[in-house]
């Protein structure tokens, strides 16, 4: 296989660095410093001293006996991603990514944040690493997830409401990018996802890539064998290319990426950027988009924060095209009766991000044998979304 | 076969002989609406401007303070204003009289959905001279630079405080003029601009034969007076549409809809001194 993405940061034809010039040498110079500290001993020492002693990590393999049993097929496997410090993947990107901007001479982070979990790692690992912090949210955000805007300000984090567009996540993107353009001599932007210009999308991925690293590794120890599929959420796809990469080779895994089909993929709510969206240039990369038919980005919807984002990262777009990696749309319902069902069975609440996979899970693994096997990837715990949960469950959606 | 000059190039060489510098305003198409558009832009030219960026509305204007965005909400709310309506008003224009050369400013991915060969069949039979495409950097613009010189439309590139050693592989390749950024951050109106903006234009300067103009920021008399001696061009965009924002009410009732062609009118030539 090729390695992706290549040194103009294309995956195939996706990716790229579609950005204004005043960003063009930061993300140079990002992209020299990413290169020259990932193979620095002392840099990756650094990184994995907290990833083990702070984070927690390695996170658990966890045969989720009951909840297989349940479903009457495959035996499924739970990588608990959620038993990190701040309760989700995202401070595998947020500690890499700090001690790099702290390797770099920068004093300030940014980040944008949607339902809040990867502003709570940033402001996390600027407090860690004696940092300054601003957090850009969606004013909407701001209001859905208030209980995470507190926890960022006593981390110490600075949280900026954003008011334009449809002041959601992706119109945090967009401030945190007009912040950075105005602030690159000394800031140092944390980005959450997979997504964006080069160098984030592959950066990203390989701060996560410990996830599949991990899984791959523990499946084998545990069941002696490979997994027969590899599930994960995608919004823009951290968690699910960090579960998926390091499988990409093993051509007998097949790849399921689950998205957020809101109420439906054939309503105007929904999130489903791979089902429903086309090839487009969005926050700096050639991707999937929701877009009208004039290349406006649509609004996205979803039940969950952490998925309502009409793009995707390219890296997802290239397994698309080629083949490699299965995307399937999932309804809020769906997610909400799949988060009951793990919280009952296993004893474990997931957040709605999760539950998208766990959902996904509920339908592949019936249709499987007892001796199959199915890793997916718990990204979160629904802590942050208990509250919200409460309102759906008894208000109705 | 004649080689047909660029209306750019014309107009820059026209202004050199005269010693002048050319004022370059900036509106977002479709605010209010597709048909004032037309009026403000026959405004901007009876009030001295010398070419005019087009800017096409788009819903994530990354480049762009909140003077643009709210423009392009506004022009995206009163009835999805499409990059074809953009080049329409360019063609209606025409019609109206004005003989400014057109520039357009759109992002991307309208282009890109559009359709890069149709996009330069219309424009070309539209009468648009330039294009600038803010979120395109040299990595990623050779196919559309390719088309772009094959139908004679100019691909004006932006470059920045932080470009450094890219400025002269960017001002090589440019065409028309090369957009020098006034200051880091988003378009908008400030009152300083970046340290070494001097330093930066003589630098922009000395790597080009092609014009140079101003833009990001500019908004009175006496900042287009001090670029006017380092700069062949200055380009006022979120100034104007803030004034535009501020007559829409007028612009929006027929009785009164004159009375806001003239302020704009009167905003620019108070510029233009």
């Amino acid at each position: 296989m090729t390695q992706v993405p290549d040194e103009n940061g294309r995956f195939g034809k996706f990716g790229g660095r579609y950005v204004p010039e005043t960003l063009m040498n930061a993300l140079i110079e990002l992209e020299e410093a990413y290169r020259h500290y990932s193979k620095d001993p002392d840099f990756i020492a650094e990184v994995r001293y907290l990833l083990t002693k702070y984070s927690g990590r390695p996170t658990s393999l966890y045969h989720a006996q009951r909840l297989s049993e349940h479903l009457g097929g495959a035996q499924i496997y739970l990588k608990r991603e959620d038993l990190n410090h701040t309760g989700a993947h995202k401070i595998n990107n947020t500690i890499g990514q700090g001690v790099l901007a702290k390797r770099m001479g920068k004093t300030k982070i940014i980040a944008e944040t949607g339902a809040g979990q990867h502003g709570v790692a940033s402001a996390t690992v600027a407090a860690l690493l004696g940092m300054e912090c601003k957090v850009f949210m969606g004013e909407e955000d701001t209001k859905r997830q208030e209980l995470n805007v507190f926890r960022m300000k006593l981390l110490g984090a600075e949280v900026v409401p954003v008011t334009s567009g449809t002041r959601t996540l992706k119109d945090a993107c967009n401030e945190t990018l007009r912040y950075w353009v105005s602030h690159v001599d000394d800031t140092y932007y944390i980005l959450g996802s997979v997504t964006g210009p080069h160098p984030y999308p592959m950066m990203v991925r390989d701060f996560q890539r410990i996830i599949g690293d991990e899984s791959r590794e523990q499946i084998q120890k545990e069941a002696g064998r490979l997994p027969d599929y590899v599930v994960a959420a995608v919004g823009g796809g951290s968690n699910a290319i960090g579960m998926f990469y390091p499988f990409i080779g093993d051509a007998s895994v097949k790849l399921i990426g689950v998205e957020a089909a809101g109420r439906g993929v054939d309503t105007d709510e929904h999130a489903a950027t791979m089902t429903k969206g086309r090839h487009g240039v969005f926050q700096g990369s050639l991707s999937y988009v929701l877009q009208d038919e004039y290349g406006q980005v649509q609004p996205a919807h979803s039940i969950s924060a952490g998925l309502d984002y009409p793009g995707i990262g390219p890296e997802h777009a290239y397994l698309k095209d080629t083949e490699r990696a299965a995307y399937l749309p999932i309804t809020d319902a769906e997610a909400l009766e799949a988060l009951q069902l793990l919280s009952r069975t296993e004893g474990i609440i997931p957040a709605l991000e999760s539950a998208h996979a766990i959902a996904q899970v509920m339908k592949l693994a019936p249709t499987l044998g007892s001796d199959q096997i199915i890793v997916v990837s718990l990204s979160g715990r629904g802590d942050k979304d208990v509250q919200a949960i409460m309102g759906y469950l008894e208000g109705g959606m | 076969m004649d080689i047909q000059v660029n209306a750019i190039d014309a107009a820059f060489a026209r202004l050199r002989e005269e010693g002048r510098t050319a004022l370059i305003p900036f509106l977002t198409i479709g605010d209010p609406d597709l048909g004032t558009s037309v009026e403000i832009i026959e405004a901007l030219e009876q009030a001295g401007a010398d070419m005019i960026e087009l800017g096409v509305p788009y819903s994530d204007p990354l480049a762009d303070g909140p003077v643009i965005q709210r423009a392009s909400e506004r022009a995206l709310a009163n009835g999805r204003v499409t990059l074809e309506d953009c080049i329409q008003v360019a063609e209606h224009a025409r019609g109206a009289g004005v003989k400014l050369p057109f520039i357009l400013f759109s992002y991307y991915n309208p282009v890109l959905q559009f359709g890069l060969e149709r996009f330069f069949e219309l424009v070309t039979a539209k009468g648009i001279s330039g294009l600038i495409i803010p979120d395109l950097p040299i990595e990623e613009d050779a196919e559309l630079r390719a088309m772009a010189e094959a139908a004679n439309i100019h691909l004006i590139p932006l470059v920045a405080p932080t470009s450094n050693d890219r400025v002269v592989r960017i001002a090589a390749k440019a065409r028309g003029f090369v957009y020098c950024v006034s200051s880091l951050g988003v378009t908008g109106v400030r009152a300083d601009f970046h340290q070494g903006i001097d330093e930066f234009l003589a630098t922009v300067r000395s790597a080009t034969n092609t014009p140079i103009a101003v833009g990001f920021g500019i908004s009175s008399r006496e900042q287009v007076e001090r670029f006017s001696k380092q700069a062949d061009g200055v380009i006022v965009g979120s100034a104007i549409v803030r004034k535009i924002e501020e007559v829409v009410p007028l612009l929006q009732s027929p009785a009164m809809k004159q009375d806001g062609l003239a302020q704009i009118r009167a905003f620019v030539g108070e510029l233009k001194g």
